[in-house]
């Protein structure tokens, strides 16, 4: 009982701010970066904090944060999802289509689509839990079905989606609630300056991850991702935590589709191809490890304006818009690579390799 | 992970028995070659008669050997346990310099070619390097160099395109079909093949390469110069993906944007397909070849069908399924 006194006291006691940042480390640094080209964007942009800007810039990043969302869920179980873009392309084109059809109204069409994404995920999950599969290979087969009924539902790009929809999602809020306010204008209050979609993030982190992260199964899906062998001798139910990380997938992935949807007000079954890559250097850029076992959907969130601030930075420095591509390309490669490069963080020369 | 299950099964007859006795990586290869068989037959029954024709074959040969020359550098990059994304803009790259220099006249094929494989030897070393030495992950990395290949494009053709058509001598070395027989492409395909096989069933640096991927650390300690096994295996990609942009500008005549798109995913799953484990450290070459005349089958027997887009994908994802469900299942875990 004394010694343990003992060594109790003789344990210098971390404040919590501390405890805090060592937690974050990576997510902060992600973040500063975020920040710094904040401030370069705003000195080398005066208009940068008006409405317009701010909801643009926050519409042209959000289907990436959900794909990168979708991503990080796999990722932190220590897999990997290549059907992330092919998911967006079909949630995009089956809410295409169903708007078209106009059966089941707004909310039934984004429960189908949701119910879809969920699909999808355990499609994944089960075939590469139970058939004992590399999720690599699994989520490339399975790409390649999900863009396939993307183009089934709709062989070219068009459809039909209600404005409504359109602008209830990628409006400003001072528009949306206008109607309620009556005779009061609410151009220029504080509505004005946020985005329907930073209230639609808000509230898919706090309805979707935040229960989810806090979940056991939230919590085995970081086991696993950490020490599989450890998880499942702890009594961790390795098998529904890894299905659940790939329906989580589905889900984010679906609601990228959505937001997508909203976006370009028609389907398009090959618009959400990108977003698979993409989504992997979003993770990275966020700090989430590819190995598994950490990280989290904040810093991916970072990560993925860290991109459209790049391209606006590019455009307002006058830099010849044919170098764009390359300067990106250049940046992400950097930051990416920096971020992920562990010769820097690793003491002995044989944990390198593992 | 490279378990030999050696559970001699004397029960059955002849080719039976044989199948049984082989390891497990063999006998994947084994079934590969069998569906394509299966593949030709059901092509002449269900698609047309001529599938099973030589000319159509050697025409479908042709076409697969771009895709077994960037096959053949995939798998050994997969085989060291890595990947490489940078496939579809080093090999664009490559092709979009190489006419360009070129300027469609014989005279200048040469400079040309040769700048284009050394676009391939760079993006090797440089993923290569990043990988051996500074530890970024492959899938980070050759991600990364992808993005950085595509702008290069962008800048170094400016607002117009540079010359883009193929000179004659490229197209005859990607199309000409020598006696109506083999085609050249063909060749280059069989000569890299054997060379790669030859490398990794019977030299020191393919039994390096295996351990590498089996056990990167257990490798190091018996003193292999892992690092450079590994920067060996991405320059091997990186030349293949840069000569694979030649032969497809070659083949299509001209370099264009995006020339490279179609290749990277066939490429994974043709090596996967021919039973090359994801996690490295065991595959045959002969089963990497085996995927790619597969997929390259597989994909032209819907192309003369004629099925929807829509269904050509669905097959495809759903074959690669089930060839994997065939021989690619880990053992159960016993954790």
């Amino acid at each position: 009982m004394t010694t343990a006194i003992h060594i109790h006291s003789s344990v210098p006691t971390v404040s919590p701010i501390r405890r805090f940042v060592s937690r974050n480390f990576r997510v902060l640094v992600t973040y500063s970066i975020l920040l710094v080209l904040l401030l370069l964007n705003i000195q080398l942009n005066a208009k940068f904090f008006t409405p317009p800007v701010i909801t643009s810039s926050f519409n042209q990043s959000m289907t990436l944060i959900f794909a990168g969302m979708a991503q990080t869920s796999v990722v932190i179980s220590s897999g990997i999802d290549l059907s992330v873009g092919p998911v967006i392309s079909l949630s995009n084109s089956l809410a295409s289509a169903v708007f078209a059809d106009g059966a089941f109204g707004m909310i039934g069409t984004v429960l189908l689509v949701l119910l879809v994404g969920v699909l999808c995920g355990l499609i994944n999950g089960l075939i590469i839990v139970y058939g004992r599969l590399q999720p690599i290979i699994v989520t490339l087969a399975t790409a390649s079905v999900y863009s396939g009924v993307a183009l089934f539902l709709r062989p070219r790009p068009g459809g039909f989606v209600p404005r409504l929809y359109g602008d209830l999602l990628t409006s400003r809020l001072s528009a949306i609630l206008q109607p309620l306010s009556g005779e009061q204008k609410l151009t220029g209050s504080i509505f004005d300056y946020i985005p329907a979609s930073a209230i639609l993030l808000v509230l898919v982190l706090l309805v979707v991850w935040q229960p989810f992260r806090r979940s056991k199964l939230g919590l085995w899906v970081y086991a696993v991702g950490s020490n599989q062998g450890a998880a499942y001798m702890s009594g961790v139910n390795v098998n529904r935590a890894k299905i659940a990380a790939y329906v989580m997938s589905g889900i984010f992935a679906a609601i990228a589709g959505l937001f997508l949807t909203a976006q370009t007000l028609s389907g398009d079954a090959t618009k959400g191809g990108v977003f698979t890559l993409q989504s992997i250097a979003v993770v990275v850029l966020g700090g989430t490890s590819l190995f598994g076992g950490s990280g989290g959907v904040a810093g991916t969130i970072a990560g993925a304006f860290v991109l459209p601030i790049i391209r606006s930075i590019l455009f307002f420095a006058r830099i010849d818009p044919l170098q764009q591509p390359l300067w990106e390309g250049a940046v992400i490669l950097l930051a990416v690579t920096a971020g992920a490069s562990r010769i820097l963080t690793i003491k002995n020369r044989l944990n390198l390799m593992r | 992970m490279a378990v030999s299950s050696n559970t001699s099964d004397n029960t059955g007859f002849g080719l039976w028995r044989w199948f049984n006795n082989l390891e497990r990586q063999q006998r994947s290869v084994v079934i590969a070659y069998l569906m394509i068989i299966v593949l030709v037959v059901l092509g002449s029954l269900l698609v047309t008669p001529n599938f099973a024709s030589p000319t159509f074959l050697i025409k479908q040969l042709q076409q697969a050997s771009f895709l077994g020359i960037i096959a053949a550098g995939q798998m050994a990059v997969i085989l060291t346990g890595n990947i490489d994304l940078s496939v579809s803009w080093t090999l664009n790259l490559a092709a979009v310099l190489a006419t360009s220099i070129a300027g469609g006249q014989d005279s200048g094929f040469i400079p040309g070619i040769l700048v284009g494989l050394g676009v391939g030897v760079g993006v090797g070393l440089i993923n290569g390097i990043g990988v051996a030495y500074l530890r970024i992950p492959s899938m980070v990395l050759t991600l990364g160099m992808n993005a950085l290949l595509k702008g290069m494009i962008v800048v170094y053709n400016g607002s117009a395109p540079k010359f883009e058509q193929a000179p004659p001598l490229l197209s005859w070395f990607a199309t000409e079909i020598l006696g109506d027989i083999i085609p050249v492409a063909v060749l280059f395909w069989i000569v890299i093949s054997i060379v790669n096989y030859v490398v990794l069933n019977r030299s020191a640096l393919g039994r390096k390469t295996y351990a590498v991927g089996n056990n990167e650390v257990a490798a190091y300690l018996s003193g292999i110069k892992t690092r450079r096994v590994l920067v060996g295996a991405f320059v091997l990609s990186g030349v293949m993906n840069a000569l694979a942009g030649l032969m497809i500008a070659g083949n299509a005549g001209r370099s264009f944007n995006e020339m490279g798109e179609p290749f990277l995913l066939p490429a994974i799953a043709a090596v996967v397909v021919g039973g090359t484990s994801i996690l490295g450290g065991s595959g045959k070459y002969l089963g990497t070849v085996a995927g790619v005349i597969l997929i390259r089958l597989l994909d032209s027997a819907l192309n003369i069908v004629q099925v929807p887009p829509a269904v050509r994908d669905i097959t495809f994802g759903l074959v690669i399924l089930a060839m994997l469900f065939l021989y690619g299942r880990a053992e159960k875990a016993r954790e």
